[in-house]
């Protein structure tokens, strides 16, 4: 057993750099199905944040991120992307609570947390920022006032 | 259970075999995976009555790995009780594999081999799914197939056993599950209704168990076991100019088990909802029916035990400390429920004066402005009801073998919950934020078993005060001022909370709830509650140390009962 968990974990090292967005069926808000493989397809930065209504600091993330994401998509071409991981209790609720707080991200539902899992989340919030290439290349586990400006120092990077 | 874990490691040796062979190859696959771990220390303190397990320490900690090489992936979860934390399911204990899986995914065919998480519909008919930080796990081991044989058409095939325990490795239930769905995209099958602005699914499921069994002896009677319970359910979800609505219907057939008493009669689930929204205003309609729909793979098992299906409560999940883990509603699977919630939101905005406007439309006008404020204010308003079902009980035999029938699908004459909460949340500036909650609750204690110190309707109001305050570019402070007012079960409690976080990094955190209306004067308890956290993009560490008080401890909704507990305790996550 402690074999296997030792390979394991050279198999983590020698092959974990490379970070893809795994493929995932959702639906969006008005029931389309997306494949989450082709978020990161599009050749431009995407910022992926996993929240769910009953989430007080993802909505304040979110609610934070909306000054700004006008004004980084047009310095950097980055799209947000907000994966709620609601479940059948809150889901209806997603919807109206995204338009009454005037969210113009594209928001979609991971009902039984699946895109979660894929993407390794522990914990909501938790936002990834995804390079034009399609790789993972910042990550953030948390939301305090103030983290926008690190996600912008990441922005920088990308360019 | 030896052959699948060398199965599993032979699999995971296959690539890493390539990376040896191929060093610089095109694709060598990733490897991903995530960490956390929770320990506790436990202390006496007679005051709280705390538990103090005889090792006087619990840890339990999880590690994912998911190896993924183009269409292939495969993944396990290797877990670790020692022993579990006080309040996990007890039996919870050693170390081992609870979770690993194969799988192949390309854009017709998905095939899973071992565990997988799957949910058809709204999951009132089939869901597993996990919370780890509860102890909450019903995972499938078997198998799955999901074909996608035209754009918007997708069928899905499960056939396996459901995690129930741990114990060096993973425990599967005595029951076997059977089940299929079809979830059909309408204006995705077919190209001329793309783009139109009525978007509509439709979807259906079967699903059966097996479980081996012989005879019930019920009063004079011998019954026979029905072994395979079939159910079946249908559903429709549609999109119109900001209208969404859905409604999912659910029949199952005789199933005798430990929660509806070991009748016969067939259960039923209604679920219907509404919703509205557009920039700046939506509102939801929820109603539903859950009649003997308590459905697992084992038909002795209760609680949070080996459930087949998902039944989601009515209320909104609620966030804040006292109306979150002192009163949380569930629903009512043993008898059944009748349930329905509306909420309305609204983002309130300053008005656009006119230049040279004057009159009494500008000066309610500028009155409106000052009240909304220059950023405006956000009122939700959410009720929600449940009572028991609308039945009239069998008499002689029959009572005996089907229990009851309902009359209706409306209200019975017993109170579950009403819920009414409204908050109210504006920005005064760039820098400090305010939100206002208050909360009417009528809650049924006996049937939702939350306290042992009071059985019956309790009624309590709850005010919540938050305030954010962001001090400078890095540093802010959160605020919470929290009071719930009942006279029974234990009284009023207080709660203050201050949060100091400095970005990206850290974050400090002191929470004091007071049990100050407790009749017992000695139980008028301060908990005061420390935490320190650290982050570091998907690392996150943090400590905490004091008392914690008996409640019920929840994530998204779920909640799992934890005892009064006093000491140290260390939370670790990560991925990669």
């Amino acid at each position: 057993m402690k074999q296997v968990l030792f390979i394991l974990l050279c198999a983590v090292f020698t092959l974990g750099a490379t970070a893809q967005i795994p493929s995932v069926n959702l639906k969006d808000m008005n029931g389309k199905t997306v494949d989450t493989a082709s978020l990161a397809k599009t050749g431009k930065p995407v910022i992926i944040s996993f929240w769910a209504t009953w989430c007080s600091p993802c909505k304040r993330e979110l609610n934070s991120y909306m000054d700004y994401i006008e004004d980084w998509n047009e310095e950097f071409g980055v799209t947000l992307i907000a994966v709620s991981i609601d479940d059948q209790r809150t889901a209806l609720r997603v919807a109206p609570y995204v338009n009454s707080a005037e969210w113009e991200y594209d928001v979609l539902l991971d009902t039984n947390s699946d895109f979660k899992r894929a993407m390794q989340v522990n914990n909501v919030p938790h936002t990834f920022l995804i390079n034009a290439a399609g790789k993972i290349v910042w990550q953030n586990n948390n939301y305090s006032v103030g983290d926008e400006e690190e996600l912008y120092e990441q922005l920088e990077k990308l360019k | 259970m030896k052959t699948l874990q060398l199965f599993f490691t032979a699999l995971l040796f296959v690539p890493l075999t390539l990376s040896a062979q191929i060093q610089q190859g095109p694709d060598l696959g990733q490897v991903t995976g995530n960490v956390s771990l929770l320990w506790q220390s436990y202390s006496e303190d007679e005051a709280i009555n705390a538990a103090v397990p005889a090792e006087k320490a619990a840890m339990n900690a999880w590690a994912n790995l998911i190896y993924t090489r183009g269409k292939f992936s495969a993944g396990l979860r290797y877990e670790s009780y020692n022993n579990a934390l006080v309040g996990f399911p007890g039996r919870f204990k050693g170390n081992g594999i609870g979770y690993r899986f194969a799988r192949y995914n390309d854009d017709m065919f998905d095939v899973t081999i071992g565990n997988f998480y799957e949910q058809f519909g709204s999951g009132m008919i089939f869901r597993t799914y996990e919370e780890r930080f509860l102890g909450i796990d019903n995972a499938m081991d078997g198998m799955r197939i999901v074909f996608k044989p035209f754009q918007g058409v997708t069928l899905k095939g499960v056939y396996g056993r459901q995690r129930l325990d741990f114990d060096d490795g993973l425990i599967t239930g005595d029951g076997l599950i059977r089940g299929a769905d079809a979830d059909i995209n309408i204006n995705q099958l077919f190209e001329d209704l793309a783009d139109k602005d009525l978007q509509v699914n439709i979807g259906g499921s079967f699903l059966s168990k097996f479980q081996s069994g012989s005879t019930i002896e019920k009063d004079t009677l011998f019954l026979e076991v029905p072994q395979n319970v079939g159910s079946s359910a249908g559903r429709v979800n549609a999109f119109y100019k900001g209208f969404n609505l859905y409604g999912e219907y659910v029949r199952k057939i005789n199933d005798p088990s430990a929660d509806n008493g070991y009748i016969y009669k067939d259960g039923e689930a209604y679920l219907a909802s509404l919703a509205y929204s557009q920039r700046g205003f939506g509102f939801t309609l929820g109603g539903k029916v859950i009649d003997n729909m308590s459905f697992r793979s084992d038909r002795d098992l209760q609680l949070l035990d080996a459930p087949i299906n998902f039944l989601p409560p009515t209320t909104k999940v609620h966030t804040y400390n006292l109306a979150a883990t002192l009163y949380p509603y569930a629903t009512v699977i043993t008898t059944g429920e009748s349930a329905y919630s509306v909420e309305v939101f609204k983002k309130f905005k300053p008005s656009e004066i006119q230049e040279g406007e004057r009159g009494i439309g500008s000066s309610f006008k500028k009155l409106y402005n000052t009240i909304v404020g220059e950023y405006g204010t956000t009122i939700t308003a959410n009720f929600a009801a449940a009572n028991s079902l609308d039945t009239t009980n069998l008499a002689g035999q029959e009572g005996v073998v089907y229990g009851y029938e309902r009359n209706t699908l409306g209200f019975g004459s017993t109170k579950y919950i009403r819920d009414l909460n409204v908050e109210v949340s504006r920005k005064f500036n760039k820098n400090f934020k305010a939100k206002y909650t208050y909360y009417y609750l009528e809650f049924n204690t006996t049937t939702n078993a939350v306290t042992t110190d009071f059985k019956g309707l309790l009624f309590a109001d709850i005010h919540v005060l938050e305030l954010q305050n962001r001090l400078s570019k890095h540093h802010s402070l959160r605020t919470e001022v929290q009071t719930l007012f009942t006279e029974q079960d234990k009284g009023d409690w207080a709660t203050l909370l201050f949060e100091y976080s400095f970005s990206p990094h850290w974050f400090v955190s002191v929470m004091d709830q007071y049990n100050f209306g407790n009749d017992d004067p000695n139980d008028r308890i301060h908990y005061l509650y420390g935490t320190v956290g650290y982050i570091d993009g998907a690392n996150r560490l943090t400590m905490g140390y004091g008392k914690r008080r008996a409640g019920v401890f929840c994530v998204g909704g779920v909640c799992r009962a934890v005892p009064s507990s006093n000491g140290f305790e260390i939370t670790f996550t990560s991925s990669f």
